[in-house]
């Protein structure tokens, strides 16, 4: 993938009319993530019901590629369960921070189209943000950052 | 000097360009490409590029005339000394300090603050003192105060700014009380550009008896400085913001005041003699300069400020003034276009913003214009606060820059907008 296929129509739809945008009234998880890098953040809002999320929104300021990412994974893992919300934490997060180019991304769905990310080592962090927030969430553990991501942290330049 | 009166006088914009052509030349690294497009280096203010005759220095001194300073009594050593304190009499020159002991080298400006918050700081500051900044701190002159206020219980007090990005000057002065001890300045705002008015400012905190440090790294390589017509205590600034290497700078301080602190660091170099019962401490500035400094990069910052002088840092100013004239009046016909922090009295520094676009996703698109800018809070995030903005996208420019190049920003900014219209 090139530079400019990674603002094409799909991730630019989702930046303008993100899904599951908003919250929810009484969430029984919740995660805030940030991104100290440019001082973005997200905060994600579930309800599971039986190990299942029955509901999930989310909400903040972010660039495009963060956006469509928030928006893309909510509708990805609304009515899953918490082990497949699992997994697909894991196989997004491999699809970015892999060496290899993987042509075997079709499990991932509409989610294939942000991969191209991976040739934009400093915004790596910006399309997995909301992926640590959602792990961060199913588990309760309230908080997420970039930085706590070994992977992505050794892709991306410092901060000063 | 030729071409640079040219270069102040001239009014024709291609007498200008005569003139600046012959100054990037000096610039290998302007002459790579991005992806087949001209690289267009607008990061600036994030660190400037070398001239070939830095470079040349660099590889010189490696080739020729390394070996450790102040140490043995062998020709390369001699040689390398030499070198080592002639950069630094280039640095007192330029800043027109009273004496060369009075500058000391350091890994760069936030290494510069972080000695005077150790050496003078930890000295001085006691439980219940205030320490004066501004709401335009960079990140390397808020946290190591804040370090020390945590440490000694002391305060920060914040002189705010307006909307213009100007810090209010009426408002810094009520600041000032019996408990002030110390204030600690940016010379120019390294996210907006804004030039604080300084001398004011210390002579204010001097009729108060406080000490100032102002933090120049964003104004040495853009403005003329006298550190005695400042009359400021203690001036720090980096190599690499002003066509020197990284990895060295210069911390400038009054030499009674140096000679009152406590070293920052202990180890060789810094020592007058060494018993396991007592060390006396060398002289100012070798007092502060612990360990093997970076020999080759203080040499290369030397040529950088020869390089710099050559040309005249007036007449710098004057044409990057120009450039920042230019580059305001274009983008602000764009519209969805923001500039943030647009005061009258700035460096060639432009933070904007563009409707419904973060920065982030307009940095990754003028990249692929060939145009480097910054995005992000740069390090600044209580000015990104206070204009209630995440981030901004900033355009620094320095005199090797072209019109040019700003008409290739501002087609790309236009570009960047046609994507998200889609």
């Amino acid at each position: 993938m090139n530079l400019k296929s990674i603002y094409q129509e799909v991730i630019l739809d989702h930046n303008r009319k993100p899904r599951n945008y908003g919250s929810l009234d009484c969430p029984t998880h919740h995660a805030t993530g940030h991104n100290p890098l440019c001082g973005d953040r997200i905060d994600l809002d579930i309800n599971m019901l039986d190990g299942h999320i029955e509901e999930i929104a989310f909400r903040g300021e972010s660039c495009a590629i963060c956006k469509a990412s928030s928006s893309m994974m909510t509708s990805a893992v609304k009515g899953r369960s918490r082990q497949e919300a699992e997994a697909l934490i894991r196989e997004f997060r491999e699809m970015l921070v892999s060496k290899e180019d993987n042509n075997d991304l079709d499990h991932l769905g509409r989610l294939k189209v942000l991969a191209g990310v991976r040739d934009l080592p400093t915004r790596v962090k910006c399309a997995i943000l909301p992926w640590h927030t959602l792990h961060a969430a199913i588990n309760s553990t309230g908080e997420a950052t970039t930085e706590a991501d070994d992977h992505s942290n050794k892709l991306v330049a410092n901060n000063h | 000097m030729k071409i640079v009166d040219a270069l102040v006088t001239s009014s024709a914009q291609q007498t200008t360009a005569l003139g600046i052509e012959r100054f990037r030349a000096d610039f290998p690294i302007l002459d790579i490409k991005v992806d087949d497009k001209p690289l267009v280096y607008l990061d600036n203010a994030a660190s400037s590029q070398m001239p070939q005759a830095v470079i040349d220095c660099l590889v010189r001194y490696q080739k020729t005339q390394h070996a450790n300073i102040h140490r043995a009594v062998h020709y390369l050593s001699n040689l390398a000394t030499q070198e080592y304190e002639a950069a630094r009499c280039k640095l007192q020159n330029f800043i027109g300090a009273r004496e060369d002991r009075e500058v000391i080298f350091t890994s760069g400006t936030t290494d510069s603050i972080n000695l005077v918050m150790h050496g003078y700081g930890r000295k001085f500051i006691q439980d219940g003192d205030e320490i004066i900044l501004s709401e335009l701190e960079h990140h390397s002159n808020i946290v190591p105060w804040q370090m020390l206020a945590e440490e000694k219980g002391a305060h920060i007090r914040v002189a705010p700014i307006n909307d213009a990005g100007e810090v209010l000057v009426e408002e810094y002065e009520k600041l000032f009380n019996s408990r002030t001890r110390f204030v600690a300045l940016s010379h120019v705002s390294n996210a907006l550009g804004s030039i604080n008015p300084v001398k004011r400012m210390i002579a204010i905190a001097h009729q108060h008896g406080v000490p100032v440090l102002i933090d120049g790294a964003q104004a040495a390589p853009h403005l003329k400085i006298n550190v005695q017509d400042l009359d400021c205590d203690f001036y720090a600034f980096s190599a690499h913001k002003m066509c020197g290497p990284t990895g060295v700078g210069i911390l400038y301080g009054k030499a009674h005041l140096l000679e009152s602190m406590q070293p920052f660091k202990g180890g060789g170099d810094m020592i007058a003699s060494v018993s396991f019962e007592k060390t006396i401490y060398n002289e100012i500035p070798y007092k502060f300069e612990a360990g093997t400094p970076p020999i080759a990069a203080a040499i290369g910052f030397g040529v950088a400020i020869d390089y710099l002088e050559q040309i005249g840092l007036d007449a710098i100013a004057a044409y990057e003034h120009e450039l920042l004239v230019y580059a305001a009046s274009q983008i602000r016909t764009i519209p969805g276009v923001k500039i943030v922090g647009d005061c009258p009295n700035k460096v060639a520094v432009i933070s904007f913003v563009i409707d419904g676009i973060h920065p982030h996703d307009v940095g990754t698109l003028l990249n692929q214009e060939g145009v480097a800018v910054r995005t992000g809070h740069h390090c600044a995030q209580p000015i990104m606060q206070r204009f209630n903005v995440a981030a901004t996208s900033r355009a620094s420019f320095s005199f090797y820059n072209t019109k040019e190049e700003i008409d290739i920003l501002v087609a790309g900014i236009r570009s960047v907008q046609k994507v998200f219209a889609q």
